[in-house]
């Protein structure tokens, strides 16, 4: 090879060493955006303390946890979608549907063309709740990555289907009989989901393990590179070999799962299984999302930013109940904090942009002369 | 080849001298694409841009019609200077662009487009279409175009679409108009047409500056010449005597820093046959975008595509890597036909697309240099089911250093890094995925020509390995010193073949039909 070029040898770049530990090194962007998440909770939580002394009850915090916990899972699922740049707003529905077919199976399952009712044990109940779960998000991912739906119709569509079918399996009743009989051999799903292992009600537990097993998946396998990648840029990761309509589907099933976690923990905590059960859930959890840090157009959020934001909605919510303001008000107050949340996340981003601009463009060049006004 | 080193002052004020760029700069990021331009815009003429790909030309015309804002130097506008903040600012002022991708809403009439953004009002406020109408008549006959105002766009022909496009800049009262490769959707009779109403333009006062690949044509065209090279101005000219010969050495320039001619020359097997392949335009259904295209890249083996924008170079580059599909005929890669088989499947056959789009289709930008770099060969690192860090950040180093990126290290975000580091990343990812064969499309476009010279290094010491390289290229001196052999594609065939060693610039540009079918090979002026 001729070598005109002589290339500089010695500018073989200083790759800095691995971070030392089993941790990756923090990102400080999105550390920043967390920061902010937590300061807002942290401010939530400074105000309610003073104004009603029941706040930091230590019942009170297990209460609101469990309240949290609920939305945290949903949002795990719609974070998944969220970094995908898609939007699942079935959730909801999927709650729904997912905690009337747990309780209808529990009531007993009148077989078709027989005479005979079926009391399947508690396991095969969870297992039939959470597959019909993963159905409805797997009809979603269909909808969007092979059949090139929007996602937002594509979950609106699903939102009212899951809800009919939700009403249409009840007949709009609510199933309450939900113990079992120890004879039928199906009791136990209540102890199951709604006790409290050392005194941390079961949800709580839920919300703790989703979040270990999806950070793990986000950023230690390659399917959370891929779905990163996906969500930053679809083309680029597709020309990469990212088997991109599988991650787009994926991401809708991920987020079914969690749906019908938590319509079975609802179920289980009311103790009933109602038609109407999760009507506007998926408004919590997106918002929970964002205000996490996650950008809607894909690519960016975090489980941790997205639990936080869980808490700061949940005890925005509760806070806002135990001291009394008005229910119309509460809707105004939580409406403004998103806004807020997701405006103050825009112009930082906007200006961490710039500032690296001018970052790069002052190492790297001569300052150019200044722009004549 | 010639020095030209003409660069007469803009001494004295000259009345016919509407606008004036007064030492422009542009830099983005780390790259400086403009570096101190002069250069005059005159009433009535057409002033031609010269240059290659990356020469600063589109920056300047993005500056011109207020798409972006220079880093440094005045913009004068009959005499007086002008901040163009945005391109409404610029056609108020009587600066109209007309891009190659024409900028029309196609789903509505030709009235409709022509006053988009401008509607004219009745008193009562509502839209005066019946004047819209009547002035659309009016500028489609000057035009001697009888398009009916209310046809819609998606109706029209690409010229007429064009033609469109003037009108609406005519509409908007336009004193500079600028066109920016007007020829390359054009038939040769609309081409005429086109030239005739340049003139008819001129006559009437309307500056026009003039940007177009197809030298001849632009040489014909023109009445004042500037040549770009690198970012900056280094010819500016009357047309008077301008000759093929001129323009191409002036926009070369000095040989580039690189060659590669002598390049060892010891190929394996054949590794991609590629066997009569048509590939359908994705955009223009039913049109052959590649017609009939055969070409063996042989392991070792560094081949370069030239040829004009829309000779379907692109589309032969999405075909093999599987983003289209081949409508008829065959590539084989080794012995596998690759009919059938996915994007990620051919990747991990052994053939994969560095994109000629680095932001839209090489970078994921959330992402750090390391995580980029990875992305294509991640299953490879993952062991029971998790990324291992140590494998992956093996092959992220050594990626690193083989392909010499200049980074503060992976853990940089991707846009912390210059075009040409940035490209080096696309072409790492691709190279870690162990390929026998690497497509890459425009492979240094947007980058300094130091960068240039390290990709084309980095290339044959990989073909050196048995890497096959199949790379298209607009810049006939990289064609000409960094391939084994230069296939010339126009109009979607292959029409020639030729030897990088052996043949002259002028029959490669010739034969690609940037210089007209009928211009006989010339030696340059001088050496």
């Amino acid at each position: 090879m001729s070598d005109t070029l002589a290339p500089p040898r010695e500018t073989r770049p200083a790759a800095t060493p691995p971070p030392a530990g089993r941790f990756r090194k923090p990102n400080w962007n999105a550390l920043l955006v967390e920061g902010r998440a937590l300061i807002a909770l942290a401010i939530i939580v400074v105000i309610f303390a003073s104004l009603s002394p029941n706040f930091l009850d230590p019942s009170n915090l297990i209460l609101m946890t469990r309240h949290v916990a609920m939305n945290a899972i949903l949002a795990i699922g719609m974070l998944m979608v969220i970094l995908n740049g898609g939007i699942d707003l079935s959730v909801g529905s999927t709650v729904g549907v997912t905690g009337v077919i747990a309780g209808y199976l529990l009531q007993g399952w009148d077989m078709p063309l027989t005479q005979l009712v079926a009391y399947p044990p508690v396991w095969v109940v969870i297992a039939a709740s959470v597959l019909i779960g993963a159905l409805v998000g797997w009809v979603n991912g269909v909808l969007v990555s092979k059949l090139n739906v929007a996602p937002f119709i594509a979950t609106l569509g699903m939102l009212y289907v899951a809800r009919g079918i939700a009403l249409l399996i009840t007949n709009g009743e609510t199933f309450t009989k939900l113990q079992g009989e120890e004879g039928l051999g199906n009791t136990g799903f209540i102890t199951a989901l709604a006790s409290a292992p050392l005194g941390i009600p079961m949800p709580v537990w839920f919300m703790v393990a989703f979040a270990v097993v999806f950070s793990l998946l986000l950023n230690r396998t390659a399917f959370g590179r891929w779905l990163y990648a996906t969500g930053g840029n679809e083309r680029a990761a597709e020309l990469s070999g990212v088997p991109v309509k599988r991650v787009q589907t994926i991401v809708y099933v991920l987020s079914g799962l969690c749906a019908a976690t938590v319509g079975l923990l609802l179920t289980a905590d009311l103790p009933a299984a109602t038609p109407r059960a999760g009507e506007f859930y998926e408004l919590n959890a997106i918002a929970a999302v964002v205000i996490g840090g996650a950008a809607l157009s894909g690519g960016r959020g975090t489980i941790r930013g997205t639990l936080i934001g869980a808490f700061v909605i949940g005890f925005l919510v509760d806070g806002l109940v135990l001291v009394g303001v008005s229910v119309f008000w509460q809707q105004v107050i939580k409406g403004a904090v998103i806004i807020l949340a997701v405006a103050v996340d825009q112009l930082q981003q906007s200006l961490q942009k710039r500032r690296a601009l001018r970052r790069v463009a002052a190492a790297t060049n001569r300052p150019g002369a200044p722009r004549p006004a | 080849m010639t020095q030209v080193a003409e660069r007469p002052a803009n001494a004295e004020p000259d009345a016919d001298v509407v606008l004036r760029a007064v030492d422009i700069t542009k830099t983005y990021g780390v790259t400086r694409a403009l570096k101190g331009v002069n250069f005059d815009v005159r009433r009535g003429k057409v002033t031609v841009l010269f240059g290659e790909n990356g020469a600063g030309k589109s920056t300047l015309m993005k500056i011109l019609s207020g798409v972006e804002q220079p880093t440094g130097g005045v913009l004068e506008l009959d005499g007086e200077p002008v901040v163009l903040a945005s391109t409404n600012d610029a056609v108020a002022r009587g600066i109209a662009i007309i891009h190659q991708e024409l900028n029309l809403c196609p789903n509505l009439s030709v009235r409709d487009n022509i006053f988009i953004g401008r509607e004219l009002r009745t008193r009562r406020g509502d839209v005066d279409y019946a004047r819209e109408a009547r002035i659309t008549r009016e500028l489609m006959e000057r035009l001697e175009e009888p398009i009916h105002p209310s046809t819609l766009v998606a109706d029209l022909r690409l010229g007429q679409q064009q033609i469109v496009e003037i009108a609406r800049a005519l509409a908007a009262d336009a004193r500079i108009l600028i066109m920016d490769e007007p020829t390359s959707a054009l038939s040769a009779a609309e081409v005429e047409v086109l030239f005739k109403i340049i003139d008819d333009l001129t006559a009437d006062g309307v500056a026009i500056v003039y940007i177009s690949h197809h030298l001849e044509e632009a040489i014909e065209v023109a009445d004042h010449a500037v040549v770009f090279r690198d970012g900056e101005l280094v010819a500016d000219r009357s047309a008077e005597g301008l000759t093929l010969p001129w323009v191409v050495a002036a926009m070369v320039g000095r040989e580039a820093e690189y060659d590669f001619t002598g390049a060892a020359r010891e190929f394996g097997e054949v590794a991609l046959r590629i066997e009569d392949v048509r590939v359908v335009d994705p955009d223009a259904g039913g049109r052959l975008a590649v017609d009939g295209v055969s070409i063996d890249v042989h392991a070792g083996e560094i081949v370069a595509v030239y040829g004009l924008m829309g000779a379907g170079r692109t589309e032969l580059m999405e075909a093999l890597s599987g983003r289209e599909p081949i409508a008829s005929g065959r590539a084989v890669l080794g012995s596998t036909d690759l009919a059938g088989h996915s994007i990620q499947e051919r990747i991990a056959l052994g053939i994969g697309l560095v994109p000629e789009d680095r932001q839209r289709d090489g970078l994921v930008q959330l992402m750090t240099v390391g995580q980029n770099l990875s992305l294509a060969s991640l299953l490879g690192a993952v062991r029971r089911g998790f990324v291992s860090r140590k494998h992956e950040r093996g092959g992220i180093d050594d990626q690193i250093r083989d392909v010499r990126v200049k980074t503060a290290g992976p853990e940089a975000l991707i846009t912390s890094l210059s075009g040409g580091n940035q490209q080096k990343v696309v072409i790492g990812k691709m190279l870690l995925t162990r390929p026998k064969v690497l497509l890459l499309d425009e492979p240094t476009r947007g980058i300094d020509v130091g960068a240039k010279g390290e990709i084309f290094s980095l290339l044959f010491r990989e073909a050196e390995r048995g890497l096959a390289v199949l790379y298209v290229t607009s810049e006939i001196g990289e064609a000409l010193t960094a391939s084994h052999r230069v296939v010339v594609m126009s109009k979607g065939r292959v029409v020639r073949e030729f030897d990088p060693r052996t043949c002259t610039r002028e029959e490669v540009m010739a034969a690609a039909g940037e210089a007209g079918g009928d211009v006989h090979p010339k030696e340059p002026d001088s050496e």
